[in-house]
């Protein structure tokens, strides 16, 4: 009985979870939607996936290696979601060269700048968006049809998001069962069978990844639940106020990213809140933000600034908003 | 739905692999080393010294306190010396090592397998009898039983709760007593309600030991008052402040003994040898330990005497394995790893754990991703995270506030924690230190 064995404290097992495996799970359940889009953009959907990826992997290794000089770990699978999560907001026709500046603002100002993985406040592939729509505003609002397989790169022919559709409708005076008329229908939207970013328009796999992650326990339902229950609620109340000037609760979940956002970017680890009280508050303010945008502000859409400003709460809700400590006195 | 408690639980690979192995009697070893202080509270004080003859059951260390219990020689032979041996603590403490010689017991202990139903103490008898025994809690807190009996003057105590979850993974002594002792354990149950004037009791097993619930369920319709409570596997259930809320819905307030809340909780061994102590007049001389190991030849059940070495009972299961990595005293989530093997079992060794040197070897510990894993599964509602991030940058006065003298050190956070991030192991510096400055402001 001679063998050497180790002595250190409890727990002496673990449960064999790991940042990759927690990564790798997100972007598997990304995969449909970014089949989806490839079905529906063809090309140019393929184009935008493989460029912001690949920039966003070279950019955290230059970026590690040699200015920060730290161990790289771009095999931790964070930078390919940025890197998808980036593709997924922006239109399908967008020019290379403004996609990878878009993965150098993501990466290098989004993550790193902060210190990298776990250490960023705000969503990096929702900053470098942020970045291209205010920086490149006639390219990021130019979107491609959805026309199938065959669809080429950058000549594709355009058109204006349903989002988009209503609001310019309504600021220049048109009644709201009018406008509904010109959009696809709540199942085509449901579809995808919209205008919009790469990753927005198809609810329905972007769903398919919620359930996959809810089983396999990658996020809890507070956040997404909370995100489009506080759309839905908001504006279904909007909807009943005066049903010719606010459109009703199932077109407002169906598009402008809502679904994108509530489960794949309002979720992201590092800059959602820590306890489950925090995220309900979190995502309430999400969905409360994107409906003031889109209704009463001046952009069309307003899911990635509302993430982007609830971010910036997120180490607040940290301090003052605790879990339900066991044995607390009921107030 | 089956109960379980409030917040937070985890729910690691169950691992029982001893289950099905009946207990044997581990064969008396040639000399034990029986520490003074196997239980929480003040050492026993020696009453025997070298060359003394002396019996099984034999008073050979005295209690020295309320809080502190009395140890039994768990053999016959004569004192070899008093002397400071390291315990399973890694530290060295004042043993009582005696030579064996035959096997010769106390003339008053009644070794016949005669059931006993006839409860004839009275309660003070009881606690005096349980007391004078040494029993302890053994689960593995080892906190002295007669103590927890003694219901503090103001406080009444409204249910008493039997701990048979044994929530630790790989560990089956608690569910073979309840298959082999069922009777005792019942008999010993309404021992300790008398004890503590209550006429309800639950005992609380989890449902993966469908044969134990099936078997106490049946028994315990001849006994009055004592109902079995199956509860969903879900660890730290184990946890008296967890068991309470899984059984009875209430929580013990933070700090609080549960006695304020009208309960009282005895491990189903404890049960047992109380029924020992007060039918059969047996102190706590042995007790039932798993041997077990994914790569161990023959992982089983021992009855073995307390001061036992713990090479004996490995040999006793097949020898240790090539690939051992570590010798846990307990179960895989909240056992201490042993040093050496030279080391005595005591009162409160549940159980020996020799995990391969793959399954135990920590991982590198990456950056924090704040996933909020360690939030979600703690039991007690706390932030790991934020407890280890404050217990390495010394923030004493927030980690008090964070509530980290809650923390009941079940290890979920660190098995939990994505990153590999070495949670509980920061947050019991922590605790240490705030415990030291909240003692010397009293």
């Amino acid at each position: 009985m001679n063998t050497k064995v180790l002595v250190a404290p409890s727990p002496h097992v673990h449960s064999g979870d790991s940042i990759q495996k927690n990564m790798y799970g997100v972007v598997f359940a990304m995969l449909p939607a970014l089949l989806f889009s490839f079905f529906y953009f063809g090309l140019g959907a393929l184009v935008v996936t493989l460029t912001a990826v690949a920039s966003c992997y070279l950019f955290e290794f230059l970026i590690q290696k040699y200015i920060l000089q730290s161990e790289v770990t771009i095999n931790d699978g964070s930078a390919l979601i940025t890197g998808i999560l980036l593709a997924f907001n922006v239109p399908s026709n967008l020019p290379i060269w403004i996609i990878i500046i878009g993965a150098l603002v993501s990466i290098g100002i989004g993550k790193m700048t902060f210190g990298g993985l776990g250490n960023n406040v705000f969503n990096p592939a929702l900053v470098g968006r942020v970045f291209l729509l205010i920086s490149f505003p006639v390219q990021m609002t130019s979107w491609p049809k959805p026309t199938g397989l065959s669809s080429g790169y950058i000549d594709v022919e355009t058109g204006a998001t349903p989002l988009a559709i209503i609001k310019e409708g309504l600021n220049s005076g048109q009644p709201l069962s009018k406008l509904m008329s010109e959009i696809p229908s709540n199942m085509d939207l449901f579809l995808g069978n919209m205008g919009g970013s790469m990753g927005e328009i198809a609810g329905a796999a972007l769903v398919l990844g919620l359930i996959y992650m809810l089983i396999r326990k990658i996020i809890t339902w507070h956040i997404p639940v909370s995100v489009i229950g506080s759309v839905a609620i908001f504006t279904g109340i909007l909807h009943m106020v005066d049903p010719e000037a606010y459109a009703g609760p199932l077109f407002h979940i169906l598009t402008g990213g809502l679904l994108l956002g509530g489960i794949f970017m309002a979720t992201d680890y590092v800059t959602s809140p820590m306890s489950n009280k925090g995220m309900i508050i979190y995502g309430i303010g999400i969905g409360v933000l994107t409906v003031v945008i889109r209704v009463f502000g001046a952009y069309p859409e307003g899911v990635s600034f509302a993430i982007l400003i609830m971010n910036a709460f997120v180490p607040l809700i940290n301090v003052y908003v605790k879990p339900k400590r066991f044995g607390e006195k009921r107030k | 739905m089956l109960k379980t408690f409030s917040i937070g639980g985890i729910h690691p690979a169950e691992n029982k692999l001893s289950a099905d192995s009946a207990i044997q009697a581990l064969p008396i070893p040639q000399m034990v080393s029986i520490p003074i202080s196997q239980h929480i509270g003040a050492p026993a004080t020696p009453v025997v010294k070298k060359n003394d003859e002396v019996k099984v059951g034999q008073l050979i260390a005295k209690s020295s306190g309320f809080v502190s219990a009395n140890i039994h020689s768990s053999v016959s032979g004569k004192v070899f010396k008093v002397d400071d041996i390291m315990d399973a603590s890694g530290f060295r403490r004042t043993s009582i090592i005696i030579k064996v010689e035959g096997d010769e017991w106390l003339e008053h202990i009644d070794r016949s397998e005669k059931l006993l139903t006839e409860i004839s103490a009275s309660k003070e008898e009881i606690i005096k009898r349980v007391g004078d025994a040494g029993i302890v809690g053994l689960g593995g807190a080892t906190f002295p039983a007669h103590v927890k009996l003694s219901v503090p003057p103001g406080k009444t105590a409204e249910v008493l709760i039997i701990n048979a979850v044994e929530c630790e993974p790989y560990l089956t002594s608690d569910h073979r007593i309840m298959l082999e002792k069922g009777d005792e354990v019942l008999v010993g149950t309404q021992i300790l309600m008398k004890a503590l004037e209550v006429n309800k009791a639950i005992i609380g097993i989890e449902n993966n030991k469908p044969d134990a619930i099936a078997h106490l369920t049946k028994l315990a319709t001849n006994y009055e008052g004592i109902e079995i409570c199956p509860l969903k596997t879900q660890y730290p259930q184990g946890g008296e402040k967890q068991l309470i809320s899984a059984t009875i819905k209430r929580e013990v307030p933070s700090g609080a003994l549960p006695i304020e809340v009208g309960a009282v909780v005895q491990n189903v061994g404890t049960a047992y040898a109380v029924y020992e102590a007060i039918q059969k007049n047996k102190p706590l001389i042995e007790r039932v330990a798993t041997i077990t190991g994914k790569s161990l030849k023959n992982p089983s059940n021992w009855m073995f005497r307390i001061g036992t070495p713990v090479k004996d009972i490995i040999e006793a299961a097949g020898g240790m394995p090539e690939d051992t990595g570590k010798i846990v005293g307990g179960g895989p989530m909240m056992g201490k790893a042993l040093s050496s093997v030279d080391v005595p079992l005591t009162k409160g060794s549940s159980g020996l754990l020799l995990l391969p040197r793959e399954e135990t070897a920590r991982k590198a510990t990456k950056a924090c991703i704040r996933c909020g894993k360690c939030v979600s599964v703690c039991p007690m509602g706390l932030e790991p995270y934020l407890l280890m991030v404050c217990a390495d940058q010394k923030n004493y006065e927030r980690l008090e506030k964070d509530a980290v003298m809650d923390c009941i050190e079940c290890g979920s956070c660190s098995y939990t924690c994505p990153a590999h991030r070495p949670l509980l192991d920061y947050i019991r510096l922590g605790k240490g230190k705030v415990g030291q400055i909240m003692r010397a402001r009293k």
